[in-house]
């Protein structure tokens, strides 16, 4: 992964210092509470609930064990015990006094880490695959391109104060698991027919109050020029973006009023002043920042299937916990494992502090010393050797990681909701917790097969509902908490947001709501069909005869 | 006379900032006067003879509209109507990495301390902090932080370009 150099140290050293200040000022009245606002946003400092809410950067989900140990330490000094993963692979701390985020933040910077950007209208930690540079389907490793991009937006001086948050996402497989197309700027990296590397870039998509699947502006941008058309769609947005309105002002309205098309001329004329600048990116550099990503010191393995076939038969939970868990690998011998965060009875996301200490050991011991944050709030070990499977499911289980549900419907994505987020509608984490405790008979959930189930507290989205098969969304009805369900998203290629389903639900019955949901697929579905699938064939209405039939 | 930041020094401001309703006669018989957009482009046959002669924009207002006159200009103000509004910061890059513009780029109104990190990179080189606030305080901001990603009007190339590893 992308070590520091002493410029990159300086500069993370240089902003606890500046944040230190601008925090000492705040409490000796020199900066109001709104001026303090953005300051403290993008260090990604919110005041929530019960307390200030930190989000820590995670750039593009890749944490070393170091790291991991300096948060386990950091839950423990300054916080509550126990960190979150968020949807957009960073971690949050839900109790840090505001006068220890200086400290903290210091301790971070210690191990090459840093809260900047995580929030406020600037742009944000960019995202990627989990698998990036192991999976199976990958043409090119995004995360060089990712640290790149982190780079270049850093304390990008004209880029500081954006009509609203500006999120990016690189994809580099056949999959799309950066769900790139619902990005502000979605890179898809790829090689033209004359085997140059470039980016497909898209613009515009993004949940939120107004969701939209991006829109192709370029099919093919020279990797040389990366930089200096992201200032350009940048500056667009920095110009042209609606203030006026906070739920106006996001990059996909502007976008839309003024067509793709337009918006992409408009591109194009910014563009042809800064193409073949200064900051046309160069091969070393390139070069430099790939060599971070190399691949770890990988053994001559062969694929273990029929060893690995025999242990199935004698453990089906070791079978089961394969079959959802562990992902094929580009190097014969090697697996990519998924801890499951979303064990029944824990909020979707949330580990202790022991359990990142205890990851930390595992990725140690059996991956590297690297781990990757998801945007669906799990953990990847991303080089686990096949022969040492069974020995870390074991590990696994002992310490409530080895829930065999990834990519099931109880693999929730949950955002904090009304437990801990001051603009929620709605309670989200008992919601998820009610539904995993409707589904846990496994057979049941692997019967089901492959299901995302999102949900948000309200439509900030942060629970990504909009893309999931089923979404769930919290509404405020006359000040009682209501869940508003929507069917048929998906992220990924071709991405769809779902369709409302119909009048919102009460919490007690959501539980019901969700098992009838799941009643009229099995009913229709055709032995090969998922979920998304039934649905997309049969449509909306049988479902929402079955939800409501009941109620009246 | 009211203090700004300029060349990153505190000093007494010799310009004058005209209401965004000015007349020409005030325009005409005002030393060192910023006038408005609207009012040059009413009026610019006459004030083009006014030496010195700065204008002022609105964070809605597109420097497009001057670049052909900026020969005429000793300072370029831009409007920040919030703290939080950064438009000017790219006018203020294209100003000086487009057209070339050597003058003086000053930043008005909502202007605060922590703005001007950035606003020298995009090519300010003065600040008229909101009246209530301290500019002397300000100017510790410019030097906050010392390593930069980017490049933008202070420095010409990235620092993947300069970098010794
Ligand atoms: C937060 C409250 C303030 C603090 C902490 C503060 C601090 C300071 C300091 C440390 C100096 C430097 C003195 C020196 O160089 O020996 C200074 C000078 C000055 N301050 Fe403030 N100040 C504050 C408020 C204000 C306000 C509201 C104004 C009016 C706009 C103001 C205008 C000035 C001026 C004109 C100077 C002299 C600059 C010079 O002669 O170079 N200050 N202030
Ligand atoms: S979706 Fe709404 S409730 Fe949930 S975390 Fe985001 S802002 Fe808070």
């Amino acid at each position: 992964m992308y070590i520091y150099d002493h410029y990159d140290q300086q500069i993370v050293e240089d902003r606890v210092k500046q944040f230190r200040d601008q925090t000492r000022r705040y409490f000796a009245g020199e900066l109001s509470e709104d001026e303090y606002l953005p300051l403290r946003l993008q260090n990604g400092l919110y005041v929530q609930r019960h307390a200030p809410m930190l989000r820590i950067a995670v750039p593009y989900g890749l944490l070393a064990t170091k790291q991991l140990r300096m948060l386990a330490h950091i839950t423990r000094k300054y916080d509550k015990g126990y960190a979150h993963i968020t949807t957009r692979t960073n971690v949050q701390l839900n109790w840090p006094a505001l006068e220890d985020v200086p400290d903290i933040l210091d301790d971070l910077a210690s191990v090459q880490m840093h809260a900047i950007q995580t929030s406020g209208n600037c742009i944000r930690n960019t995202t990627t695959d989990q698998f990036a540079g192991v999976a199976r389907d990958e043409r090119i490793d995004p995360r060089p391109w990712c640290e790149i991009i982190r780079q270049w937006s850093t304390f990008h001086p004209e880029f500081a104060r954006l009509p609203r948050k500006f999120k990016i996402a690189v994809n580099g497989c056949t999959l799309d698991r950066a769900a790139i197309e619902v990005h502000d700027i979605g890179l898809e990296a790829l090689h033209n027919a004359a085997g140059e590397l470039g980016f497909r870039v898209l613009v515009g998509g993004g949940l939120g109050r107004t969701p939209i699947v991006g829109s192709c502006i370029n099919e093919f941008l020279p990797w040389q020029h990366l930089l200096s058309y992201l200032e350009a769609i940048l500056r667009v947005y920095n110009r042209f973006g609606r203030r006026d309105n906070k739920f106006k002002a996001r990059i996909k309205i502007l976008v839309k009023a003024l067509s793709p098309a337009v918006f992409a001329e408009r591109v194009a004329e910014e563009w042809a002043h800064l193409k073949d600048g200064p900051i046309t990116l160069i091969e070393e550099e390139v070069e430099r920042v790939s060599k971070h990503f190399t691949d770890p010191a990988y053994l001559d393995l062969s694929d273990q299937d029929a060893e690995l076939a025999a242990l199935d038969v004698a453990h089906p939970g070791f079978a089961r916990w394969r079959s959802r868990n562990v992902v094929a690998h580009k190097k014969p011998g090697y697996a990519a494992v998924t801890l499951s965060l979303k064990k029944t009875g824990i909020a979707p996301g949330d580990v202790t502090e022991k359990q990142l200490d205890t990851i930390a050991d595992l990725a140690d011991k059996y991956s590297f010393s690297e781990v990757r944050n998801t945007h669906e709030q799990n953990i990847v070990l991303a080089d686990v050797e096949q022969s040492k499977l069974f020995e870390l499911w074991e590990q696994l289980r002992e310490h409530g990681f080895a829930t065999p549900n990834i990519g099931l419907l109880t693999d929730i994505i949950c955002c904090p909701g009304g437990d801990f987020c001051a603009l929620a509608n709605a309670k989200s984490i008992p919601v998820a917790e009610a539904i995993q405790e409707r589904f846990d008979n496994l057979d049941y959930l692997f019967d089901i097969g492959n299901l995302d189930l999102n949900i948000s507290g309200c439509m900030n989205a942060c629970g990504h509902h909009h893309i999931g098969h089923i979404g769930i969304l919290g509404v405020d009805k006359k000040g009682e908490e209501f869940y508003q369900v929507s069917l048929g998203g998906s992220s990924g290629r071709q991405a769809s947001l779902g369709k409302i389903l119909g009048p919102s639900f009460a919490q007690d019955i959501m539980p019901d709501v969700i098992s009838k949901l799941i009643d009229v697929y099995i009913e229709h579905r055709t032995p090969e069909e998922q979920f998304i699938d039934t649905f997309q064939r049969i449509g909306i209405n049988t479902f929402k005869e079955r939800v409501y039939a009941s109620n009246h | 006379m009211p203090a700004i930041i300029k060349n990153n020094q505190v000093v007494d401001d010799q310009w004058t900032l005209l209401e965004a309703d000015a007349q020409l006669e005030q325009a005409l018989h005002t030393q060192q006067a910023i006038i408005p957009l609207a009012l040059w482009q009413q009026h610019k046959e006459q004030l083009q003879a006014v030496q010195p002669l700065g204008i002022w924009l609105e964070a809605g207002q597109a420097i497009e509209d001057i670049v052909d006159d900026l020969t005429h200009f000793a300072v370029i103000a831009l409007n920040f109507p919030a703290f939080t509004d950064g438009r000017h910061f790219s006018s203020a890059r294209l100003l000086r990495e487009r057209y070339s513009y050597n003058g003086e780029i000053r930043a008005i109104g909502d202007v605060l301390r922590d703005q001007l990190f950035f606003m020298q990179r995009c090519g300010f080189d003065a600040y008229a902090i909101r009246t209530d606030r301290c500019p002397t305080d300000a100017l510790q901001s410019l030097t906050e932080l010392s390593v930069t990603y980017q490049a933008a009007h202070d420095q010409s190339l990235p620092l993947y370009r300069r970098r010794s590893a």
